[in-house]
């Protein structure tokens, strides 16, 4: 299908598919560019095409926050987005989190405070929890719960997951912004 | 999902010329036209990508909204109210100023809806026109009445999350949480078609009832986008309550809802009072009775009892969700008192 290119040059034109588009996605700071049908979610963009496994599908219907991701620094649900609509956002992955070997201080946090169970709602709760320690330095116990409402583990790490965050946010005191 | 293009429309006029059909026409077999493409509008896309993935709908191509300008911006008007874009998402419709300050309620009520990833995604306007939970509606199995079969499988079979007001021929509730709290404040909308002609109207009246037709929850054209929703300035003295109760503290459509809003004067007696039941019926759900048990009178807990009393009149629960009865009287109950406690 013949498809023309839109004038602010994301790459994404006006009208997309059915077949495969070109679409550059910036996710962890690296761009790269991805055929991908409309149908495609974002979630499935980034466990396919691009290779990161971390962020997990689970109901894929937006009921569990298993595949949470930042979009622009904000936490969505990655299943019911579709890559096509990320357009220039800045996507952060689990993969994205750590600096190196360094952990981040809220997966620290999860490893000392045993806050993982069989792991597959993890990523999506430190995404969240991660989300909410970059706004909110010292966040309470109330603060983590709702950050976390929409997480579904049904192995029951919540109290775990939440002394978890209290615990990275405390050892952050005194950091700058 | 099927395989679909999608159109990033730039303009109202152009995302309204694109969306040729609405997802309820789209849904029943009786109207829609399988050899005539269907174009649908998305805005979070998180009714109507949920749709598609349980093979509901299968539409040609999306119109986004995304890149419409104007459409994601809270501004207020000449006359004090607030006009509210209908892809402003639940979650910056929260956290906004001006909305937590002088509509309180309707900060609450979005506070409490889905999650936060859901929140920063989900648009009012969607919120407002997303298709009833009603598991048999939901499930390509059952092709009942609002999908435009013969039958309602809820009324003789799972009842629990459904309607006690209003409940035949369909026992849908309204699935918006949004829907309740802006009747009881008097909403308006605004609806804009390809000529760029503007609907105004009262939101109240812009849902359907299923005495009127089973197949739609409310008057949206084809070819009509909705471009906003219109509250008036809150009047002297009013104060309003929203309370929900599910079956989660978080992350669930409620079981019930209640959104209140009252005015008394000097004398401390009741001139206005709104009382709306969300999770109750096909639409929201106006308590007369319950507002005519208040005017006039002081607001004190007996007449809050009797209110609420008042409020289950009529009803007619089906044999799974009885229990909503004494629900919705405490709700009410405890609604207005929470409303007046505000200005105490
Ligand atoms: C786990 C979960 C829990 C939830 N809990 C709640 C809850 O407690 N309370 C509640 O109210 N909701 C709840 N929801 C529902 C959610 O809030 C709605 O699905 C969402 O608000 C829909 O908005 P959207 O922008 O994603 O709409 P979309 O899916 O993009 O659109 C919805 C419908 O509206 C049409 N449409 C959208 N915008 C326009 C427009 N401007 N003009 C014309 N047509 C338009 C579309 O064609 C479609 O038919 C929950 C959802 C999930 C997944
Ligand atoms: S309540 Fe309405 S939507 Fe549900 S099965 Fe009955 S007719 Fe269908
Ligand atoms: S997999 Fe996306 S919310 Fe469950
Ligand atoms: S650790 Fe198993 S689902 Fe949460």
């Amino acid at each position: 299908m013949a498809q023309s290119r839109n004038a602010d040059g994301n790459g994404v034109p006006p009208v997309g598919g059915p077949g495969a588009v070109s679409l550059a996605l910036t996710v962890n700071d690296i761009t790269r560019t991805v055929r991908a049908e409309p149908r495609l979610t974002l979630a499935e963009a980034l466990r396919g095409p691009l290779g990161l496994t971390g962020t997990k599908i689970a109901c894929d219907r937006g009921a569990c926050s298993a595949c949470t991701v930042w979009l622009d620094g904000v936490p969505v649900c990655s299943c019911m987005i579709l890559a096509i609509e990320v357009g220039q956002r800045r996507v952060t992955t689990i993969e994205g989190l750590a600096e190196g070997e360094r952990l981040h201080p809220v997966q620290a946090a999860f490893v000392a405070h045993d806050a993982v169970q069989c792991g597959f709602c993890t990523p999506g709760m430190v995404m969240s929890c991660a989300a909410l320690l970059a706004h909110t330095k010292q966040p309470s116990a109330d603060a983590v719960t709702a950050a976390i409402s929409g997480h579904l583990c049904r192995c029951g790490t919540y109290p775990h997951v939440i002394a978890a965050t209290v615990a990275a946010g405390a050892e952050t005191k005194g950091d700058g912004p | 999902m099927n395989r679909f293009a999608l159109a990033h429309a730039r303009t109202i006029a152009d995302a309204a010329a694109r969306a040729t059909t609405t997802v309820a026409d789209a849904m029943t077999a009786a109207r829609s036209n399988a050899t005539r493409p269907a174009s649908l509008i998305k805005a979070g896309g998180i009714d109507v990508l949920d749709l598609m993935k349980e093979n509901l709908l299968a539409p040609d191509m999306l119109v986004s909204l995304r890149d419409v300008a104007g459409l994601d911006t809270i501004t207020e008007a000449p006359d004090g109210g607030l006009r509210i874009g209908a892809m402003v998402t639940l979650g910056a419709l929260a956290a906004h100023d001006m909305v937590r300050r002088r509509y309180p309620a309707l900060a609450a009520a979005l506070a409490g809806a889905a999650s936060p990833q859901i929140r920063h995604v989900a648009t009012l306007g969607g919120n407002l026109l997303q298709r009833p939970r009603c598991w048999y509606f939901r499930a390509a199995a059952f092709h009942c009445l609002r999908k435009g079969g013969g039958h309602c499988f809820a009324i003789s079979g799972e009842s629990q999350y459904h309607a006690i007001f209003d409940n035949r021929p369909c026992a849908i509730v309204h699935p918006s949480s949004a829907a309740s709290v802006l009747v009881a404040l008097d909403a308006a909308i605004e609806l804009v078609d390809a000529d760029d002609t503007i609907r105004r109207l009262p939101l109240a009246s812009f849902f359907v009832a299923p005495g009127r037709d089973t197949e739609r929850e409310n008057d949206l054209r084809p070819r009509e986008i909705l471009t906003a929703i219109l509250l008036p300035p809150p009047a002297a003295g009013l104060c309003t309550a929203y309370l929900r109760q599910g079956e989660r503290s978080a992350f669930d459509w409620p079981l019930a809802e209640v959104a209140v809003a009252l005015v008394r004067n000097e004398e401390s007696l009741c001139v206005h009072a709104v009382i709306v039941l969300g999770a109750a019926a096909p639409v929201p759900y106006r308590a007369q009775a319950a507002e005519a048990a208040l005017l006039g009178r002081r607001v004190d807990d007996n007449a809050a009892r009797a209110a609420a009393r008042a409020a289950m009149e009529g009803a007619t629960p089906l044999p799974r969700n009885g229990y909503k009865l004494p629900l919705f009287e405490a709700l009410v109950h405890r609604a207005i008192m929470a409303a007046v406690a505000e200005t105490l």
